[in-house]
């Protein structure tokens, strides 16, 4: 049932001829009822999957703005435990929108991650996104999640190349994220052109829906990704508008919340606008 | 490990797990570089013109075999134990980090690497690295914490000298696991021209298997001195501890001779029921970080904790992950030193023997001046006296309250 907002929302997707947006905020950032209140205006916004971020002292993978992001959060007292409650009370209006949590293996491995599971999908998560657990390292997590109908997204990046996707590919379920670039979150985008050809590849090895992140800052980079893929990620350049909208202190002003969502209406016209090309 | 175990030098596993430890949990990007890496490592370490090599620059550049020296002086003073110190400080660049990065080089120029990064704590992995860099001619980028430059401005000059870039890691705790966070991150980032040299025995497999395999060069040389010396072979060996590649460096080919007790010494720092240390085996619990499980200094919600070591080699919340093994197996026993001790241990050998031990062995000496006393003449004790001490003499100063 969970696996089925992902599904549904891309089949609804596909009937609408156009991409997704996906967001990506950092739970916590810059206080819990702070991302809470973004987190609710997201749909209404224009984002049509949400990904949430799972603070953690060590993001190997992140580049400094989602760092810093991560650090507020921790600051401002965020634990997986209370990133799982904003989960429950998001639901509790919001039926539709799959939300698919984001972060580093660690406080998941430390939560259990038999219990972690029950516990997501109680709360009403459909996906994670554990960018620390290649398929060389299946057997705790990602294995158990897809058996209990949590969706276990995997990462490809323009290193997978033919004879490693299968192995990517075999135990993903919702959607595919291609990292469009070798490098760090919110560092410099991808060619359009070289993005349309690893599209291109993934769609020989998988019929999931795939979606683009890594690199995407402005409603253009966005629509131009919505022309080739399902659905374009955008996190840094969210977390970038939160951050410039902070006062000295790194607290919410009364800017915070509508930096963010005004943010999202515009990369939503951009993506929506978009006239899907059929590739592949 | 409730199995009996035939042996403690088979792992890791070809997946690289030492028991349920060590790994590959890194970003989708790295894993076909790591694969790639496990690869190259696997055909250059069968391959004898690459241990001739290797053999040539540990001789004639790095200056190996190291003695095995008995300190006469400290034994008689401590009443004890027969103490051997395994100089490995006496090494080029005056650490054992450099017989890891001579092995690690040559493996990148076979790999066709063209650009090199590390991470340092202290700085001494990252002096060893611009060394065989500048030997070797190719370009180096070092990412150290900006709190460790602070505390170690001699190797950030001496890395200068040689011609690395040092970059200064601002993120997190701004220290040794930020620099190997900033590190991965370069590398996710360079995938094609870079090669990772990772300086200890942690990180993603292959790293803790090939760094200790280049490591074992400490044990293999004790094991035949030793003999020489004393027709026999030791009783007990101590080393310090900080990711751990000295020890691992020193134990591991005398893993399966029963009758040798093995110690590691951790950093206690301020003392280990203060929460300022660097103990993760005494301390932590086991967790993912970097690439590998292992044991970690870590908050109920596995959030990774700072560490606290006067000495900045140790000063990691991370070990190894064979080390974490070893733990758990029992077969070597992992105790704490704090940096109290550690600073007693360093005046101490200064004035006995002569030499200004780094602060990381200066813990594992501290270590053998409690157990040393409490040891039959007989019993034969080999300390590795893994750098030299002249890094340290800034925080010597400090910790005394002498002015220089």
């Amino acid at each position: 049932m969970s696996a089925g907002r992902i599904e549904k929302r891309f089949a609804k997707l596909k009937h609408e001829g156009r991409a997704g947006l996906i967001t990506f905020t950092m739970m916590g950032d810059p206080d819990i009822e702070t991302s809470f209140e973004i987190l609710k205006g997201l749909p209404a916004a224009g984002a049509d999957l949400i990904e949430i971020g799972a603070a953690f002292t060590d993001p190997m993978a992140d580049g400094p703005v989602i760092q810093v992001a991560g650090q507020r959060a921790l600051k401002a007292g965020i634990t997986l435990t209370k990133t799982l409650d904003l989960v429950r009370r998001f639901r509790a209006t919001d039926q539709e929108t799959p939300l698919i949590l984001m972060g580093y293996y660690n406080p998941i491995y430390i939560y259990g991650p038999t219990r972690f599971i029950k516990d997501a999908l109680t709360a009403g998560l459909d996906g994670v996104i554990v960018v620390d657990l290649p398929p060389e390292e299946d057997e705790e997590l990602c294995i158990p999640a897809i058996d209990a109908g949590l969706c276990f997204i995997r990462l490809a990046t323009p290193t997978t190349d033919d004879r490693r996707l299968p192995a990517v590919l075999a135990h993903t379920t919702g959607f595919v994220y291609y990292v469009s670039i070798t490098g760090i979150t919110g560092a410099a985008g991808a060619q359009t052109t070289s993005t349309a050809d690893a599209i291109k590849r993934l769609r020989r090895h998988t019929s999931l829906p795939l979606a683009v992140g890594f690199g995407i800052k402005t409603p253009d980079d966005a629509a131009k990704v919505a022309r080739v893929a399902d659905a374009a990620v955008v996190g840094s350049a969210l977390v970038s508008a939160l951050a410039s909208s902070l006062d000295g202190a790194a607290r919410r002003s009364g800017a915070t919340v509508e930096a963010v969502l005004g943010l999202v209406r515009d990369l939503a016209a951009g993506v929506r606008a978009a006239r899907k090309e059929v590739v592949g | 490990m409730n199995t009996a175990i035939n042996s403690y030098r088979a792992g890791p596993d070809e997946r690289g797990h030492f028991g349920i430890y060590g790994g590959r949990f890194v970003a989708e990007t790295l894993m076909p570089l790591i694969l790639d890496l496990e690869k190259a490592y696997a055909k250059a370490s069968a391959d004898r013109a690459f241990r001739d090599e290797l053999d040539y620059w540990l001789e004639f550049y790095v200056g190996r075999p190291s003695p095995l020296y008995h300190a006469e002086r400290l034994s008689r003073h401590l009443g004890g134990a027969r103490i051997y110190f395994k100089r490995d400080e006496l090494n080029h660049t005056g650490a054992h980090k450099i017989n890891n990065c001579m092995g690690q080089i040559l493996l990148a120029k076979r790999m066709g690497k063209t650009r090199i990064i590390a991470e340092t704590g202290a700085g001494q992995h990252g002096v060893a690295t611009a060394t065989v860099c500048a030997l070797m001619g190719l370009p180096c980028v070092v990412y150290m914490g900006a709190v460790d430059i602070e505390r170690q401005k001699p190797n950030v000059f001496r890395m200068k000298l040689l011609g690395a870039e040092v970059v200064p890691v601002k993120s997190g705790s701004r220290t040794l696991k930020d620099a190997m966070n900033e590190a991965l991150r370069d590398w996710v980032t360079n995938v094609d021209s870079t090669y990772y040299l990772i300086g200890t025995v942690a990180g993603p497999h292959p790293y803790p298997a090939m760094v200790r395999d280049f490591q074992s060069v400490i044990g293999r040389e004790t094991r035949e001195q030793i003999m020489k010396a004393e027709g026999r072979l030791p009783d007990s060996l101590v080393a310090c501890v900080g990711g751990g590649s000295n020890a691992i460096g020193l134990f591991h080919p005398f893993l399966d001779e029963p009758n040798i007790k093995m110690y590691g010494v951790e950093a206690a720092g301020h003392g280990i029921e203060t929460g300022q240390h660097a103990a993760s085996l005494s301390a932590g619990s086991p967790g993912v970080l970097h690439g590998n499980r292992t044991y970690l200094l870590q908050d109920a919600d596995g959030q990774v904790t700072e560490a606290h070591s006067i000495s900045a080699g140790l000063d990691y919340p991370g070990i190894g992950p064979e080390h974490a093994w070893l733990k758990d197996s029992a077969r070597v026993n992992y105790v704490a030193i704090t940096d109290k001790e550690a600073l007693e241990a360093f005046k101490l050998c200064a004035r006995l023997e002569g030499i200004l031990p780094a602060l990381e062995p200066a813990h594992a000496l501290g270590h053998v001046i409690k157990l040393a006393p409490t040891l039959p003449k007989d019993h034969l004790m080999v300390m590795n006296m893994c750098g030299r001490g002249d890094k340290d003499i800034f925080t010597v100063a400090d910790a005394l309250g002498v002015g220089l």
